[in-house]
């Protein structure tokens, strides 16, 4: 079991091939997976019932409704879901007529943790500006388990989500999916099994950052955009030759010296690690995909991608998600062209819309998110139904990450990640009551006891306030 | 005159009649801001740019008037706080007039100076039913931000209809932060400002420069020192909070109210009592910083609750995206907030914190400010039909829509998208 956790997180380019044909590799390849994975997760599902929640509005996820409709939990589990479910015997049921349920919703863009609440100077952990190229550092470890910002998120009903490295460098760095429980390590939060991330970015960030707004002149590169993909083209090449040194040496070639930033690229052009990539303008995106098909790796989403809707054909076609705010815009340059239909053109042309938040704040709310860019999409004609949309908020981004087979959507079999709303979650009006994780409760709005309150915030002004 | 022009040219454009005519907007629930309350199946009357009656739907109108059908009717959205106008991205340094890190002067920066009414948030504002904005600088270097002003959303010139408004003044740790590094230091700074206005003619005398402020930022903070001018302060910590509080109260004749406030529920009672208002986005319930610790998203209700009166805004994004505050009002609701009471943060409130007289409600002889939704204007689904200022209707049409309209569909099998128009 031990062996099977390690190899499916098991990073760098090693570690695939054992974990397909477990035992065939030698003691020392075992070995090498572990030094590529030092920090496996710890996290193991609470105590849950089995509970049975009935006369519910259901969204299964993957694209149904069902009126009246019952889920059924089963040690962490979703055991079954349909409109005439009876309890086994010794379920808790839970009436929850009026109650709409939906799978937990999935952030595949947030920091919390890495620049947590209060954004002081010495939390700002969320991104190693000292070079354009930082493939080596993992998010993991500036992510401060502590962040009263999870609890907020728990009460807005996210389930899991992704932290990200941030967006100044080329190649920010590994980014890790969590599942949203207070943990005292962040090792206790990884999602069990889930595939690392790389982080990378497009545009202004990286050529401003390390170009004219850095007054370094001459200093670092890149100082354009042409400098940046320079630099992305720089990276792989160094990458794809270490990545041949490391498939030589499991044919008994001499190892390469071990180097944390080309393990982390050759990983991903090994398909063991998911680009998740920062990047705005559409004409950038069709550059990367250009660029990732030269190399040979796949981009799994853009992120605020708000220019999709331009090339939503194209990014459909090579099968790329955009991870989206509603409606965002106008903040920078490359942010200048957002509109609010951006998330329902995308889903309309057939590519993946993932609804992100990229924001303490938006966390909390994003099925609002996804209801303003549901109805603006309505108006011109896109009439997707709510149980479709939902898969911007949950199946989609599960895809981005890697772990649509264990969570996502309210299949049997998949972990029991769900959330009971007051009312249509669709309505401003609309909350979370109570949030389940792996079938264990881990918040209801009416019950104080099970509001968690981070460390940070006890003894303070507003402990254990309403939030 | 030309601003006459252009309004009767873009009211033509919309609707051949809008001008002439009176239009008679029915909406299934037309929310007044007023003693009227909300009405089933109500209409509103407008006619040379007033209201001229609000009623049940049943009610006489005039004959020949232009109809409008919604399921929503209500006043003109307020927005009591937001930079919107005052640059077209704010990234770019060149396309934002916002704040003035380097200038000599504080308090004499008239933030009208940098409105554009061609700036491309403003039809992205008023689609959203936002019809009047209050607009603030920033304070980047010294306390005093400058002057701001309010504005119509019409995007036309002459859209500022009332300037130097109020005095905004950044407190807080913000406010510490560009005084020196300390709250004493602030404190010192807004207190030796005040003394340079209260000495003006002896302490300018010989000199341009007071203890704090130069002979022209005196002059323009004058009036908020007399108590003519409102001071907008802003704040978070109730412990900010009470020390503006002990401020008014050494200074009774001042006119302030507060923008933030996320710890204003602590203080709520005695913001009551001094008949002090405050601007809050309901979003806030995080300890982002240590001044904001008791944050909750019952900030909004509990003050109301206690009295005070509560304008909502959304602070993230305030140049582009002040619209969301309707989202923000809904969750206050959601949290708690009386739905009435949110509206009117949206409203009346504001219109009351500033002086707008006749605006903000759907009354007989108010401003034709008027708004027709698809649904209510609290939920994150609805959006209006029809806008309309001074009754004018308004073009519903933005460069959001135009981007959303060229790439509804993509075909390039004949010519390029950039023919698309």
């Amino acid at each position: 079991m031990q062996f099977g956790k390690l190899c499916l997180v098991a990073a760098a380019a090693l570690a695939l091939a054992a974990c397909e044909a477990p035992g065939s590799r030698d003691n020392e390849d075992a070995g090498t997976s572990t030094l590529a994975n030092p920090f496996p997760s710890t996290y193991k599902p609470y105590p849950s019932q089995t509970l049975l929640i009935a006369n519910a509005t259901v969204l299964d996820g993957a694209g149904a409704r069902i009126e009246n409709g019952s889920v059924l939990i089963e040690g962490g589990k979703i055991k079954a879901v349909g409109a005439d479910l009876t309890a086994p015997e010794g379920a808790v049921t839970l009436d929850a007529r009026g109650k709409w349920v939906t799978p937990g919703i999935i952030d595949n863009h947030s920091h919390l943790g890495a620049y947590p609440s209060p954004g002081v100077d010495a939390h700002g952990d969320g991104n190693e500006i000292s070079g354009p190229v930082t493939a080596e550092v993992w998010v993991e470890h500036s992510v401060w388990p502590q962040d009263p910002g999870f609890t907020r998120a728990l009460a807005g009903g996210i389930t899991s989500l992704q932290i990200l490295p941030g967006s100044a460098n080329l190649f920010g760095g590994r980014g890790v999916t969590l599942k949203n429980v207070p943990a005292r390590t962040v090792q206790a939060m990884k999602f069990p099994g889930a595939p690392y991330t790389l982080k990378m970015a497009c545009g202004e960030n990286p050529k401003r950052v390390y170009g004219y707004g850095r007054g370094s002149t001459p200093g670092g590169a890149p100082y354009s955009r042409m400098g940046n993909v320079a630099g992305y083209r720089d990276a792989w090449i160094q990458a794809a030759a270490y990545k041949k040194q490391l498939d030589k040496s499991g044919s008994g070639g001499e190892p390469p010296k071990r180097d944390l930033e080309l393990e982390t690229l050759a990983g991903v052009l090994s398909g063991d690690i998911l680009v998740h990539m920062h990047c705005y303008r559409a004409d950038e995106m069709a550059q990367i995909l250009d660029i990732s098909n030269e190399f040979g790796y796949k981009v799994a989403a853009f992120h605020h991608a708000v220019e999709s809707y331009k090339i939503a054909d194209k990014l459909a076609e090579y099968g790329a998600c955009s991870s989206m705010w509603a409606d965002w815009w106008g903040f920078k340059m490359e942010a200048y062209d957002g509109i609010p239909e951006n998330i329902p053109l995308v889903h309309n042309a057939g590519a993946c819309a993932i609804v992100h938040s990229d924001s303490d704040i938006g966390i909390q709310r994003l099925n609002q998110e996804a209801a303003k860019a549901w109805a603006d999409g309505k108006r011109i004609g896109i009439d997707v139904p709510i149980e479709v949309a939902w898969q911007w908020l949950s199946l989609n981004p599960a895809k981005s990450l890697g772990i649509e087979d264990q969570t996502g959507t309210l299949e049997p079999g998949k972990m029991a990640d769900v959330v009971i709303w007051s009312g249509n979650p669709f309505s401003s009006y609309a909350r979370a009551e109570k949030v389940f994780i792996d079938g264990a409760q881990m918040f209801d709005r009416n019950d104080p006891a099970l509001q968690p309150v981070m460390d940070f915030e006890l003894g303070q002004p507003g402990e254990g306030d309403r939030k | 005159m030309i601003r006459h022009l252009l309004i009767s040219l873009a009211a033509v454009a919309a609707s051949p009649f809008a001008f002439a005519q009176p239009v008679a907007i029915y909406g299934e629930t037309v929310w007044t801001g007023t003693s009227q309350g909300t009405i089933s199946d109500g209409v509103v009357v407008i006619e040379n740019g007033r209201i001229v009656s609000v009623g049940p739907a049943s009610a006489r109108v005039p004959a020949g008037a232009t109809e409008v059908r919604a399921q929503w009717v209500t006043p003109g959205l307020i927005s009591a706080f937001s930079r919107t106008g005052l640059t077209e991205v704010s990234g770019v340094d060149d396309a934002n007039d916002t704040g003035a890190a380097s200038s000599a002067f504080s308090a004499a920066l008239n933030a009208a100076d940098g409105f554009n009414p061609d700036t491309t948030s403003i039809p992205v504002t008023r689609l959203d039913g936002f019809t009047r904005i209050a607009v603030a600088p920033q304070a980047e270097s010294k306390l005093f931000g400058g002057q701001g002003f309010l504005a119509d959303t019409s995007g036309l010139p002459g859209s500022i209809f009332r300037e130097r408004v109020f005095a905004f003044v950044v407190l807080g740790e913000r406010g510490a932060s560009i005084s020196g590094g300390s709250r004493p230091a602030a404190w010192a700074a807004l207190r030796g400002a005040f003394d340079d206005v209260r000495f003006f003619g002896a302490r300018y005398m010989t000199h341009n420069e007071g203890n704090v402020l130069t002979r022209m930022d005196a002059q323009a903070l004058m009036p908020a020192v007399k108590g003519d001018q409102l001071i907008l302060f802003q704040a978070s910590r109730a412990s900010d909070l009470d020390a503006i509080m002990d401020f008014k109260e050494q200074n009774p004749s001042l006119r302030m109210a507060i923008v933030g406030a996320d710890e204003g529920w602590m203080v709520a009672g005695r913001l009551a009592d001094l008949d002090i208002p405050v601007i809050v986005d309901a979003f806030s319930n995080l300890p982002a910083s240590f001044s904001q610790l008791a944050s909750t998203s019952e900030n909004a209700k509990r003050l109301a609750e206690a009295g005070v009166t509560v304008a909502i805004v959304n602070l993230d994004n305030d140049s582009h995206l002040a619209r969301l505050a309707t989202q923000v009002a809904g969750n206050a609701v959601a949290n708690g907030m009386d739905y009435d009471d949110a509206m009117r943060a949206l409203t009346t409130a504001p219109a009351e914190i500033f002086g707008m007289t006749g605006l903000g409600v759907l009354a007989p002889g108010a401003r034709a400010d008027v708004v027709a939704w698809d649904g209510d204007p609290l939920e994150v689904t609805s959006a209006p039909s029809a806008v309309y200022i001074d009754g004018d209707s308004q073009p519903m049409e933005s460069r959001q829509t135009k981007l959303r309209d060229r790439y509804r569909t993509i075909d390039e099998s004949q010519k390029p998208t950039a023919f698309k128009r």
